[in-house]
């Protein structure tokens, strides 16, 4: 019985960790389904909208405002305002002008990229890592008292219900609305699309602030369960998000999502049952793996190879 | 004026403003345990609001702008000069090398201790560079994981030394080897993905082996690193005051000099230039051999290549585990300079400065990367103040690069004809 109630409580934890991968894995996949490139600096996209939602967090507490559905959407809004302009903007400096070129140019282009805002960060706020103030305390918990006790928090079941709605709107714009409808025909053939007088380039910028602001929101999530962040943050949780992406099958939706839940599981697995510190290396052994005897991932479609 | 420019020159500078003023005008600063809020200096403020009156400006009269900057005489007068025939360019070229490994030999003789040992620093970045210029440049295989076989050249000599005694000159083949083995290993399997699912694989490669050295404790001395690593002896001749190992004698009691610190850093420059010279005269032959044709066609157009009958795997492999051994190199040389190592010397952001040094320099032009490691290893150190912008420059100057000349400050030159375009 405990161990049962132990096992659950790191599928829960894992559950946690892996949706918001999964929404920070989904700006890679999208990115990627339409023009091919490892957006490189979508962790740090998501680190500002961490750090922005902690700043309008600050500032509504100078002003003395303490109603907590308005701090969080107030901060949800903050983040996903400034993430979106982030990305709208350096899609337009560092991706627009070379694109088209050889693959490694876009590539060098978004590492050089990623390295600038990470000391952006840096440079304006400082190095430290900054605590986020404890919103939401609590938690529901189940089994014995004297036992181990399986808890799930407020927070966390928080971080499933956005998840949730995101996906759910993210999924019915995808499918019904004319932008959705427009990128999905550019991730299939972006000549085409053109040719059939779709603006591609307003369907790609369209891309970065969608992907941008699912990054935001994952940031503002997971900045609340950290309880803290730093300049460095986006690094790790951007190249974990990617591997959910490739996991799933990069340039499909249902697969960054899927990715996202199996990654999050298989490290929290790691780090109930061996230790916390190998989990990073189960999930780039696991990307690895995947890159090795599947490349196309779980729900990834297999990508011809055109002469 | 055009309505579009305007609406889309006031988008760019709220989008400016929206992205620069909360993360420049708002700093977080922790008070106790809380978290509180300031305002920036009114300084950043009133940069923040002319960044966005630049961009404004700019985006409102981008077209002419640009129009003027294309007729602007060209700043290069060079540019339009034919190309020097290529004999007497290689002439002159090996004259300047030969040139700089002569003066290099005598400098440190003149100049200060400090800089002696920042010239050692820049010796190991050349190799660093020259060895992933053979991957990234010439074979165009992005890999961002190099610091791992720097990593493995470091602490296999650390530990050779701690455990078994090596010495320098001992441990360095077997580094490097060790190195360009494990070079190997991985590149068998990954060399088959494509060039950007290889580049996050090198990079999930680059972290494994550091949180590996970081938490196997027993062996490596996780965090606290590996102490003690002797320096290198000349035939057995110590650079120490007193000798520390059994049958050494020291440099300056048999030379009957005194005593100075100084004959140890310039010992190890010197051995550091060795070594540098050795590894770009090696790639610069493998360059010009079968062998590096072969990463070259490769890395232009895979598909040609294949069908002349070249193996994809052999070429790519022989390209990464030369620059995996050039790798481990320098990491013998870096354990026996510093003497301490752990693993904060081989984290993420250290490939990025070598392949930042690689772009920057020109990919597959070995002046030009030679330059470029000079320039970034010393530029910092010269402007201390503004060392903290360092990487922001250098994100930037990545970015720029791309955009504006990616073939780097100096490319590479090759004899080549060019196909006129059919009208």
């Amino acid at each position: 019985m405990q161990d049962l109630l132990y096992f659950f409580q790191q599928l829960i934890n894992g559950l946690t960790i892996g949706s918001t991968y999964a929404l920070i894995a989904i700006g890679y996949t999208m990115v990627y389904g339409i023009i091919g490139m490892i957006n490189f600096a979508h962790g740090e996209i998501y680190m500002i909208g961490a750090y922005t939602a902690l700043i309008a967090i600050t500032g509504l507490a100078t002003l003395g405002i303490a109603w907590l559905p308005l701090i969080l959407i107030v901060a949800l809004l903050c983040a996903v305002i400034v993430s979106s302009s982030m990305g709208w903007a350096v899609e337009r400096v560092a991706y627009r002008p070379v694109r088209g070129r050889h693959r490694l140019i876009p590539l060098i282009s978004a590492i050089g990229m990623s390295i600038f805002l990470q000391n952006y960060v840096h440079l304006a706020q400082g190095s430290r890592n900054i605590g986020f103030p404890a919103l939401m305390e609590g938690s529901f918990r189940f089994g014995s008292a004297e036992g181990f006790q399986l808890s799930l928090s407020y927070m966390q079941i928080t971080i499933f219900i956005t998840t949730l709605v995101c996906m759910t709107i993210l999924s019915l714009f995808i499918s019904r609305s004319r932008i959705g409808r427009a990128c999905r025909a550019v991730s299939q053939d972006l000549g085409m699309a053109n040719l059939l007088g779709i603006d591609t380039n307003r369907i790609i910028s369209a891309t970065f602030v969608i992907g941008a602001a699912l990054a935001a929101v994952a940031g503002l999530l997971l900045g609340m369960y950290y309880g803290s962040v730093d300049p460095l943050f986006g690094f790790i949780a951007g190249l974990k998000a990617f591997t959910a992406a490739v996991l799933g099958g990069i340039g499909s939706i249902p697969g960054a999502m899927l990715g996202g839940l199996i990654l999050g599981v298989a490290e929290s697995m790691t780090s109930g049952y061996l230790s916390g510190e190998y989990k990073d290396v189960v999930s780039f052994s696991l990307l690895i793996l995947i890159l090795l005897f599947k490349p196309t991932g779980l729900l990834g479609k297999p990508e011809v190879e055109k002469i | 004026m055009a309505t579009p420019n305007f609406k889309h020159a006031l988008f760019c500078a709220i989008v400016t403003l929206i992205i620069a003023y909360p993360i420049l005008g708002l700093n977080l600063v922790a008070q106790g345990t809380k978290v509180g809020l300031e305002g920036a200096t009114t300084s950043t403020v009133i940069s923040v609001v002319l960044a966005a009156f630049v961009v404004f400006f700019f985006q409102l009269f981008r077209d002419s702008i640009m129009g003027n900057l294309g007729k602007l005489p060209k700043l290069n007068p060079l540019s339009g000069r034919e190309p020097m025939p290529q004999a007497k360019r290689a002439k002159l070229e090996s004259w300047v090398l030969t040139a700089i490994v002569v003066f290099a030999l005598f400098w440190p003789f003149l100049v200060s201790r400090g800089s002696v040992d920042l010239a050692t620093l820049v010796l190991i970045y050349v190799m660093l560079a020259l060895g992933l210029n053979v991957v990234v440049g010439l074979a165009g295989l992005l890999d961002l994981g190099y610091v791992a076989f720097y990593a493995v050249g470091a602490y296999t000599f650390a530990l050779l030394s701690q455990y078994f005694g090596f010495s320098f000159w001992a441990a360095l083949p077997i580094g490097a080897c060790l190195a360009a083995l494990f070079g190997l290993v991985l590149g068998f399997p990954v060399l088959r993905l494509r060039g950007d699912y290889l580049a996050i694989v090198t990079l999930g490669f680059g972290e494994i082996i550091r949180i590996l050295l970081n938490n196997w404790t027993a062996v490596t001395g996780g965090p606290n690193g590996i102490g003690g690593i002797p320096e290198p002896t000349l035939f057995g001749m110590e650079f120490g005051r007193r000798v520390k190992e059994e049958g050494n004698t020291s440099f300056h009691e048999t030379f009957g000099i005194a005593y100075s610190g100084e004959h140890k850093v310039i010992f190890l420059y010197l051995i550091a230039l060795v070594l540098a010279v050795i590894t770009a005269l090696v790639i610069r032959r493998l360059m010009r051999m079968p062998v590096g044709r072969a990463w070259e066609a490769l890395r232009e157009d895979e598909i040609a290549a294949r069908s002349l009958g070249l193996s994809r795997t052999a070429v790519k492999l022989s390209a990464f585990t030369i620059g995996a051994f050039f790798a481990g190199f320098a990491g013998t040389v870096f354990a026996s300079k510093q003497g301490f190592i752990s693993p904060e010397s081989f984290v993420f952001l250290e490939s990025a400065i070598i392949l930042a040094i690689v772009v920057l320099g020109g990919m597959g032009s070995q002046i030009g990367v030679i330059l470029a490691a000079i320039a970034v290893t010393i530029l910092p150190e010269l402007a201390r103040e503004f060392a903290d912008y360092r990487m922001l420059i250098f994100g930037a100057a990545m970015v720029l690069m791309m955009v504006w000349r990616p073939q780097g400050l100096m490319p590479m030159r090759r004899i080549h004809i060019e196909l006129k375009r059919q009208e």
